[in-house]
């Protein structure tokens, strides 16, 4: 979707120069008789409510598990969250509108957060942000890469660095911007090397002994030895 | 440079080493020993030895620990405890690296402070950001749930305490602990009017504990070698060790754990190998990015609490940010504002507002159409924003922006002078006339225009009618 685009939305598709329906109750918790959810998504918001002496402390888990099914808060998406736990969709879409990781259009499912706050920013993160944005044109399944550039992810120690589907890598050059898109393109692991969780703690006296760069190397290896 | 000491480590001891994140492994290491010792004392000992730690709270506010416990009102009903993982002040991620790599410490820690508070319901709200390190806790919270250490009667103890991993969707107010409580409570992240304080009135209206992820993790530390012997650790008002994130403009970024009171200097300079060869220290955020920066002049004060407030600045989250003399300080102001402004949550007028305009009026510094006078507006605004809002995220702002243009003054004053030169404002006409066209109607209307039309999109911009001025004179 172009900047231009996501100008003119609001939210959930309603455009800011066509009128509210003033006819329409807007305090309507959907009728579930009326509205299908699907089993899986209602089974896993029931299951969240679950967890809350609130059940309406749902709202974000219920909005992500939605977001993951739907590609992004639609109306329909945030009309089945409301159909399940018992609230009005505009109380949904407040929700949703408040929160950066909610999208409120249809950006795509696969998204590339760059971090260009200041600690990102004083190692170049600017100029990587612009790489993988002028790189990332072409889409996945039809549907846009979501390249935004984010606030800090508090990764600052692989600065500059980028969170791949919830994945942190880095530190990032603009040169490893070519692999990394291939990799997501592919469903592969985004840059296995540069991933965060491989690193050690930078502290020198930390650790006691030599320890390997991560367990996630040891699994794999298990994993291969089991296979 | 030497290798400066060691500093005692208390929370990343061999945080390396594999498979620490399983019970199994952190067992073997002692893990839930502390939780044991802690459930054969009475609530009030445990919370004695908190009291007797002088833990300061690691989330920003560096508030005593254990007096927050004891805020709590006594008696039986639901109390809540609610452990502050929404990290994102800019320049830390201390409590990433713990999360990931030992979630059980942090489970335990949480256990026991629940037990010392009286708390049975207890959540982690971590930034949605944080997917690998939630799953983590995830994981190890299954476990510990398995092996009895979270859930009805604990270890046979009578307290029960439930526990959840809840996940924020991406919001920097969600750290501000009223904030987060209506995060939690699956609201928009809007604070709360303080008081009634959480400790009264918190989470569902409940008697609640907010503690930071660092804090929680150092408890089961304090209970293993007691209070007492964790207070001989730092300074007199700044006990214990901390971890601190450094980066920026440094050779090797990243988590240490230090002494608290031990020279910035070793931290920036010993630790983190400090700027790369040929640059200077310019300033540095001694707390993340909310923090008054400091001056290479100030490397040698001791980094701890009370130090780094009488130097007119705070130790915050100890996220130590760099910069280098490499970078112009508007480039650092403009950085700092622009995420406060996007993150600021609207309810109050003077931080919606006032990041909005000092945005604005840095972009005018950058374009070459402000002058000199407008410094004065911009100090004025922030020093309008300090105090005026229900939390601190327009302070937050408004601190180290005010001691930016406190502390380099002159290099503003002449990245004004030279962008204006650059605009061709200040020509034969010379600056007097240039002085004028800013204060009076006789700019030109486009622009204006042109200005308006290139500002993204900030909350609350507006398209500008020609003519209209909105100068500070």
């Amino acid at each position: 979707m172009s900047p231009a685009h996501r100008d003119q939305t609001v939210a959930h598709g309603l455009r800011w120069d066509r009128a509210a329906d003033l006819e329409k109750d807007p305090a309507e918790v959907p009728d579930p008789e009326r509205v299908e959810v699907p089993q899986a998504l209602r089974e896993e918001i029931e299951a969240h409510m679950a967890n809350y002496p609130d059940s309406r402390s749902a709202a974000l888990p219920a909005l992500e598990a939605a977001q993951r099914l739907h590609g992004w808060c639609s109306p329909e998406a945030i009309e089945q969250v409301a159909c399940v736990m018992r609230v009005t969709p505009a109380y949904l879409e407040s929700v949703a509108s408040f929160y950066d990781m909610l999208e409120t259009a249809p950006v795509g499912r696969h998204s590339v957060y760059v971090c260009t706050n200041i600690s990102c920013s004083l190692r170049g993160a600017d100029e990587l942000y612009e790489t993988v944005r002028d790189a990332a044109t072409e889409g996945i399944d039809g549907e846009p890469i979501n390249v935004r550039s984010f606030e800090c992810l508090g990764a600052c120690d692989i600065a500059p660095m980028a969170s791949v589907d919830g994945v942190y890598v880095g530190p990032l050059t603009p040169e490893d911007v070519p692999q990394l898109l291939e990799d997501l393109r592919a469903g592969r692991p985004v840059l296995p090397e540069k991933q965060l969780v491989r690193r050690l703690v930078a502290d020198p006296h930390a650790n006691t002994r030599e320890f390997p760069r991560h367990p996630a190397d040891e699994t794999a290896r298990a994993d291969e030895g089991g296979d | 440079m030497a290798a400066p000491a060691a500093s005692p480590m208390l929370l990343f001891t061999d945080i390396d080493e594999p498979g620490l994140c399983t019970l199994e492994v952190y067992e073997r290491r002692g893990g839930y020993e502390s939780l044991r010792k802690a459930l054969a004392m009475t609530p009030e000992e445990v919370l004695d030895q908190l009291k007797a730690s002088g833990l300061r709270g690691r989330g920003g506010a560096g508030f005593a620990m254990g007096t927050k416990v004891s805020f709590l009102p006594k008696g039986s009903m639901d109390k809540y405890l609610v452990c502050n993982a929404d990290e994102s002040e800019p320049g830390t991620f201390k409590d990433r690296e713990l999360m990931q790599k030992t979630p059980h410490m942090l489970i335990e820690g949480i256990v026991i402070a629940s037990y010392a508070a009286g708390a049975n319901c207890s959540f982690i709200y971590i930034r949605g950001e944080y997917v690998e390190q939630a799953d983590a806790l995830d994981a190890a919270l299954h476990e510990a749930r398995e092996a009895g250490y979270v859930g009805e009667d604990i270890l046979g103890s009578g307290h029960s305490l439930s526990l959840v991993v809840h996940r924020g969707a991406g919001a920097y107010i969600c750290g501000e602990e009223t904030g987060l409580l209506d995060s939690l409570e699956g609201k928009r992240g809007n604070p709360r009017l303080k008081p009634p304080f959480p400790a009264n009135q918190g989470l569902y209206q409940g008697p609640t504990l907010i503690n930071n992820v660092e804090t929680l993790s150092t408890v089961p530390a304090i209970i293993r070698i007691s209070g007492e012997e964790y207070a001989k650790l730092g300074v007199e008002t700044s006990t214990g060790t901390k971890l601190v994130s450094v980066s920026g403009h440094v050779q090797r970024p990243g988590n240490y754990e230090i002494e608290l009171g031990i020279p910035s200097r070793e931290i920036i300079y010993g630790l983190a190998g400090g700027p790369p060869e040929g640059r200077k220290v310019k300033c540095w955020f001694p707390g993340g990015s909310s923090s008054p920066v400091l001056t290479a002049d100030d490397l040698d004060i001791p980094y701890d609490f009370n130090s780094l407030a009488a130097a007119k600045s705070m130790l915050g989250s100890g996220a130590v940010i760099v910069v280098d003399d490499s970078t112009p300080i508007l480039d650092v102001a403009l950085k700092v504002a622009k995420f406060y402004r996007h993150e600021s949550c609207g309810k109050c007028t003077p931080c919606r507002e006032g990041t909005n305009w000092t945005v604005k009026m840095l972009e005018r510094i950058a374009s070459g159409e402000a002058t000199p006078m407008d410094l004065e507006i911009m100090a004025s605004v922030q020093e309008h924003i300090i105090g005026n809002c229900l939390c601190v995220l327009g302070d937050a702002m408004a601190m180290p922006i005010g001691s930016m243009i406190a502390k380099f003054r002159d290099e503003f004053e002449e990245h004004i002078e030279a962008a204006r030169m650059a605009r061709g404002l200040n020509g034969s006409a010379g600056s007097d006339a240039a002085l004028a066209a800013q204060g009076a109607f006789d700019e030109a209307p486009e622009t204006h225009l042109a200005h308006h039309g290139t500002g993204d999109q900030a909350p609350g911009a507006h398209e500008g009618a020609p003519g209209t001025h909105r100068g500070g004179a």
